[in-house]
């Protein structure tokens, strides 16, 4: 079987996700301002511990693999460790995101002798002021730190994770020398404009020329580097780039959410894009298998306003997520769209009327409300 | 075809599935997934399965294909998926010569 007809495939859905990202916590101790789960303060209707294990039985029936843990920040949670080691004893793999706050020198050696388990820290510049401008003051030395603290208990191959911004473009060279220097493996993946990201958004993604320097450097440094195959848009710029090349939402891919929601992938926390709960009959697997919008991902999508452009088979017209939250349709251009159809798209929006130029806001809102210091 | 392909190193070695790979079966034939080098990799047709599922029990890996009815036609197509296995690490070469028939 080819590639082609193997995505054309994966496109109809697996029996189970390849890919699930389970966001045990809306709790984190950062409020970064691409948050793109708006997270900040906990949710009361967050799944007991209980539940989470039930959760946890259900993907090994499915022979989930291995599930990507987020939040929120993961290590908030009190039982953190308890349902890493039930996924890792029930043969799931688990791939987890911090911001790197808890990881002191004991539970970086907790961390190491566990098997199954690998870290993502999160980094989104190579000097506190670039990343700090975005993730909040002192959130550079804290992953450094815990950076530290891992290498130091031989953790191993642990990985730097990238949100690739305007800003740190220019430091890719830089962020792969600070990963080789730790032993460790970069991942860098695409801004979305989700959560938080609506806001910031604007002013934070890479412009148009920076698309081709991204581009070109994936093309140099691909192999080496993860990707989560974000940035299958820049196709149309030449050669494809590692990876299937499709948007994996509810047909490899999702998300499951804090309080049991079950969304077609993590970046699009919307009405529209929930496909379900864990807590309601027949599960996870049920709302996986028969849900009415993951039934309607699997089926053949329109190229729409992109079916004429040549560029259509490499980029497939992008990511959906980006295109819903910037307001555009999703059967047209990516907002990114290397081809420059997405500035155009959306300059025409901006010139609507503002009933029709509103865009979608994300579901919820959990962060933390701004604290101001009463005067007596 | 010629018999250089049916003739190919690789049928004579005893192959297996490494201890850490899961399969799981998809309509296209099955994911494996290695829990060592967590690497992913696609088996793209259910004969492709049933051959992985057959090596631990057969001598070769001509063994495994007889026994799966693959027939010798397309034999270099499999020489070439089970290459690609290899390098992944999600199939081995057999260190002991005693096929596993428990």
């Amino acid at each position: 079987m080819s590639v082609e007809s193997l995505v054309s495939q994966l496109k109809t859905g697996l029996d189970a996700p390849i890919c699930l990202t389970w966001e045990l916590t809306y709790a984190c101790n950062l409020q970064c301002i691409h948050c793109l789960s708006s997270s900040g303060q906990r949710d009361d209707r967050e799944l007991s511990t209980t539940e989470a294990k039930r959760v946890l039985d259900e993907l090994r029936d499915l022979q989930v693999f291995y599930i990507n843990i987020g939040g929120g920040e993961p290590m908030v949670r009190r039982d953190f460790f308890e349902l890493v080691e039930y996924s890792v004893a029930s043969g799931i793999g688990v791939k987890f995101s911090t911001n790197g706050a808890f990881i002191d020198a004991e539970k970086a050696r907790r961390l190491a002798a566990m098997e199954y388990l690998d870290i993502q820290i999160s980094l989104d510049g190579v000097d506190a002021a670039t990343n700090d401008a975005v993730r909040g003051a002192g959130s550079f030395d804290m992953a450094r730190r815990a950076m530290d603290n891992l290498a130091a208990a031989n953790f191993g191959p642990f990985k730097i994770s990238v949100v690739v911004t305007r800003h740190n473009v220019p430091q890719l060279d830089e962020f792969k020398a600070l990963a080789d220097g730790y032993g460790a493996q970069l991942r860098v993946t695409r801004l979305r404009p989700s959560g938080r990201g609506v806001d910031s958004w604007d002013n934070l993604h890479p412009t148009n020329a920076q698309q081709r320097e991204i581009y070109d450097w994936l093309m140099a440094n691909g192999d080496n580097v993860l990707t989560g195959d974000s940035f299958f848009h820049l196709n149309a710029l030449g050669p494809a780039l590692p990876g299937l090349n499709m948007c994996g939402a509810g047909r490899v891919v999702c998300l499951i959410d804090p309080i049991g929601d079950v969304y077609a992938c993590p970046f699009v926390i919307h009405d529209e894009f929930r496909a379900g709960n864990v807590r309601e009959e027949g599960g996870f697997a049920k709302v996986w298998k028969q849900s009415d919008l993951f039934t309607s991902l699997r089926e053949p999508q329109s190229a729409g306003a992109c079916a004429s452009c040549g560029a259509f088979d490499a980029c497939q017209g992008g990511c959906m997520a980006a295109k819903f939250f910037t307001g555009l349709p999703l059967d047209g251009p990516d907002p990114e769209c290397v081809i420059g159809e997405g500035e155009v798209a959306l300059a025409e929006l901006a010139a609507q009327p503002v009933a029709v130029s509103l865009k979608p806001r994300p579901a919820m809102d959990h962060t933390k409300p701004t604290r101001v210091p009463v005067l007596l | 075809m010629s018999t250089d392909l049916i003739a190919h190193p690789l049928l004579g070695v005893a192959l297996a599935l490494h201890p850490q790979v899961a399969l799981r079966p998809e309509p296209f034939g099955a994911l494996a997934y290695h829990y060592g080098n967590r690497r992913l990799v696609f088996l793209k047709h259910p004969d492709m399965v049933a051959v992985a599922l057959a090596l631990n029990v057969h001598d070769s890996f001509a063994g495994a294909l007889t026994a799966c009815g693959v027939a010798e036609a397309r034999w270099p197509s499999f020489v070439t998926a089970f290459q690609s296995l290899q390098e992944s690490q999600v199939v081995v070469v057999r260190t002991t010569q005693e096929a596993d028939h428990s």
